[in-house]
Order: C-alpha cells, then structure tokens, then sequence
C-alpha cells in the first residue's frame, strides 16, 4: 500500500496512480462541500466563483466562528455522511473537473463507474475524529455561497489533512463492495452458527 | 366525593434548583461531546489490539488519537453536535415539577448552543427552519421514569448524531419467525448499514413491546455501558452471540474491512402481545457518547458516566 503526499490541484495521472488500500495527506487547499451548495451549483445552475479544476472536495460540516474582521474561524470541523451527495459526483467531476472527494460511508456504484470513467477517486476519512481533523485545518481561506450558512464553500488551508484511505479507485475498485461480498459470502456460514435456516 | 390519596412532601419549589438544573443540562451537553466514557475508551484500545487489517488499525487509530487531542484541547471530538437526549429517572422521595424541569434543561442545551457555541443541527421536518438552539418542538427528547432502587435523580445526556440515528430500523415480525427472525433482521440491518453509522458501533436491540416501546428499548440497549450484560442469562447469550456474529462479517471499522464491528451488542425486552413479534436497532457510534450528574435529596450533585 503506498502513501500519497499531495498538494491539489491534482491531475489526472495524481488519481490514476492511486489504488485502493492506498494512504493519502493533502497540503494546500481543500474544498468544504455538502448539499446545499451542490444544490445551489448542479440543480439551479449557481455559476461556481472560483476554478475547481483539479480540486479536491471534502463533504464537511464544520462549527466555525465569525471574527469581528468578518473572517471565519474553524471551530469543529468535521465530515458528514457522503450518501446523501451521491448523485452529485458525476456532475462534479465532468462539469467542474473535480479529482478527489474526502467523505465518510461511501458512495454507490453509479458514483464509482463516473470515477473510473472521468478519473477520480473517492478518499475515506474517520467519521466522528474531527477534533483529528480540526487541528489539520490551518486556516479557513475565503467562504462561498455564505448565503447558504453553514453549507457554504469553504476554502480551507490544510497542512498533511489524513490519513485518508482510498477507499473508491479510478480503476473502479471498491472496498465498500468488497467488504459488502465479504458479509455476504459469510453469512451463511453464520446464519447455520445462529442456528437460522 | 372521591379524592385520590396525595402524599404530602417537601415539594422542589425553588427557582434556584431548577436554575442549578439549567446549568447541569448545560454542562452535560458539552462534556458529553467531549469526554468519552471510560468503557469505550477502553472498547476501542480492545479493538486495536485484536485489528488484524492494516487499514483497521489506522482508523482506530485515528479514533485514539481524536480522543486524546479532545482530552488535551478540551474540544468536540465530534462535529455532529447530534440529536439532545436526556433520560431522567427519578428515584424515592423526590416531589419534582417534571414540566420546570423540561423547562430548565431545555434552557440548559439552548445556552450551551449560543455560548459556547455548538452547531445547532435540528430544524424543522417541514421548512427545514434552524433556530440556532440546538431546540424544536420536541426536541430536546426528555424521558422521564421513576425507579424505587435509587434515591438520587439520575440525569443522563445521550447526544445522539445523525450518522447512527438515520440507520435505526423497526420491523414488526409475525410470531412464527420467532426469535431466529430477530436475529436474521438484526445481522441483515447491520450488514445492510455497512460503514454508515461510524462503526464499530454499539448495537442496540430492543425486543418485545408496542411499536414505540421497542424502539424505546432498543434506544436504551444502545447507551448501556459496554460490558454490562443484560440480567437475564437467555438474553445476554443472545447479546453475546450476536456480537460474534457481526464481528464475522469483516466490516470493520468505517465499514473499510476488519475483525470490529460492533464494541457490544446490548438487548433490552418486554413482553409482548401474543400476535406481535416487533424488533428494533439503534446503532452508537464508535465515540459511545454519553455523561450523567447524579442530584441526591440534599442538592449535592455528581458527574459520572
């Protein structure tokens, strides 16, 4: 399994090289994402006000604090369930250019055949350990979208932000359905132990 | 004319006791999102020791290491700021004004929200409103029981996030699926929640009941501390076989593949009507949140877990 050190944008042979198993840290800027700004960008065709090409989006829901200068300070941040952002991983690669998306849960096998084909992958975090991840959080950049507080853009600076698992490959590999045939394939042999028929 | 029979106390009339109430909702809240309970702590190093998957032991630890940096920094482990949930249990001897205390912890969690600040994360179900309180109709969920065991009130704060609570299932089995059926539904909803509810998670099962009272109990079999088994010895085998069950399936920890899945598997049950069979899950996410203050007839008071 190799380890990945990367500072987006990312190309396309950055994802490509990576498989999965493999250990990814970012350093730079990473992109705080969640529904409404998806929403807000790929439903109702909100022009995005900055290049996302080559970037790398974290579905995020972070605490912050507003600073009397109108600056944000990162509080909590933390990241949220992908699942509910599934369908919007097609669009965001092919329309936006988008490589990474850092989430926690998985995405479904629609999502994993749009990384494969556009060439991204999709990076597990540890749900739950964002005090981990606060720390890793340099400084929030610039805030998007604030109209839509607190699911906005949120530009975050980042320094060795991970360990991140590639969990969804641009090769097509998963996991997530590994690990789903896996308890599929053993169930049986535990449903006799349980003593179901 | 009948009267029924009032027994005649000292009734908590004061306004200082419910503003000391205000303020433990408060702390509770916040040092719940905090402070980890020792069991689970102790769960989690378990689990790293027994990890054989390479990318298990680095999830784990990362758990350890959001634990202890929340230690040190006195911050939330988590963001998910969850779903306020107190169980109240009233014990011997206490004549309380249950709707001030409703009141007062209610206050508690709204002012922990604005002053500390937490992310206020319940809106509305119809126009998704946030009142930036962490409070709603409803919410936060205060259930109240009495006990003769105890002579103390006993306040636990579960914060409950949204990542576990949206894998909660309840289905109501006929009784010829019998308990093999419960079992089957309880492996299939684990299997099927996959690394969505942040495992290794703490299953909760509640069996028997009314529709509301199993997923009552199995709310309650999510917060017992881990390794406490259920008293009676047919249930915890159950709980016992079960958690080895989820643990063969190699789910792991986020879902990523590994020998954890679950840190326990706790049962609670009731008895049931001949033709119902029901059985409900809640899932506790790996971090087991939850902290208590125990308020004795004298005004004294203790933080525990």
């Amino acid at each position: 399994m190799a380890e990945h050190r990367l500072t987006p944008p990312l190309s396309e042979d950055d994802v490509r090289a990576m498989r999965t198993g493999d250990v990814v840290y970012f350093t730079g800027t990473i992109w705080g994402i969640r529904d409404a700004t998806y929403i807000a960008m790929y439903d109702r065709k909100r022009p995005s006000p900055v290049d996302l090409s080559g970037s790398v989006f974290l579905h995020v829901a972070p605490n912050v604090r507003k600073l009397p200068n109108g600056k944000y300070e990162p509080m909590t941040v933390g990241t949220t369930t992908s699942m509910r952002m599934d369908r919007f991983t097609e669009p965001s690669l092919r329309e936006t250019g988008v490589r990474a998306i850092i989430g926690k849960g998985g995405l479904s096998e629609e999502a994993s055949a749009a990384l494969k084909s556009l060439g991204g992958v999709y990076l597990a975090i540890v749900g739950g350990a964002a005090s981990v991840e606060t720390e890793q959080v340099e400084a929030i950049e610039n805030v998007y979208f604030e109209d839509l507080m607190p699911e906005c853009l949120w530009e975050f600076r980042v320094r060795d932000f991970g360990p991140l698992t590639v969990a969804m490959d641009a090769h097509g590999a998963s996991i997530y359905r590994d690990v789903a045939a896996t308890a599929q394939e053993r169930l049986a042999s535990i449903y006799a132990k349980l003593g179901i028929t | 004319m009948c009267y029924l029979p009032i027994m005649m106390g000292a009734a908590i009339n004061t306004d200082a006791f419910y503003d000391q109430l205000e303020e433990l909702g408060k702390r509770l809240y916040i040092e719940s999102q905090i402070d980890i309970p020792p069991d689970v702590r102790a769960a989690i190093d378990a689990a790293m020791e027994r990890e054989s998957s390479q990318v298990a032991r680095g999830i784990v630890n990362t758990m350890l290491r959001a634990m202890a940096i929340s230690d040190k920094k006195h911050t939330l482990v988590c963001q998910d700021t969850g779903f306020p949930i107190f169980f109240v249990t009233i014990g011997r001897g206490f004549l309380i004004d249950g709707a001030r205390l409703i009141d007062a912890l209610t206050r508690g969690i709204e002012r922990a929200t604005v002053d500390h600040p937490l992310r206020s994360s319940i809106v509305s179900p119809i126009t998704r409103e946030n009142r930036q309180t962490s409070t709603g109709d409803g919410i936060p969920v205060v259930h109240i029981e009495f006990s003769k065991e105890i002579d103390y009130i006993d306040l636990l704060m579960i914060p409950k996030g949204s990542g576990s609570e949206n894998m909660s299932f309840l289905k109501m089995l006929s009784p010829s699926d019998g308990i093999n059926g419960v079992k089957k539904f309880v492996m299939e909803m684990t299997v099927g929640a996959g690394g969505k509810p942040c495992p290794p998670t703490i299953v909760g099962v509640g069996i028997g009941g009314t529709s509301d009272l199993c997923t009552l109990l199995a709310k309650k079999a999510s917060i017992r501390p881990l390794g406490e088994r259920n008293p009676d010895p047919q249930i915890a085998a159950l709980e016992l076989e079960l958690l080895e069950a989820i643990n063969a399936t190699g789910i792991g920890p986020m879902g990523l593949g590994g020998d954890t899945t679950a840190l326990d598997v706790h049962i609670e049950a009731a008895w049931t009507h001949i033709t119902c069979n029901p059985v409900a899950i809640n899932f506790q996410c790996w971090r087991g949140e939850r902290r208590r203050a125990k308020i004795y007839a004298d005004g004294e008071y203790e933080f525990g877990y």
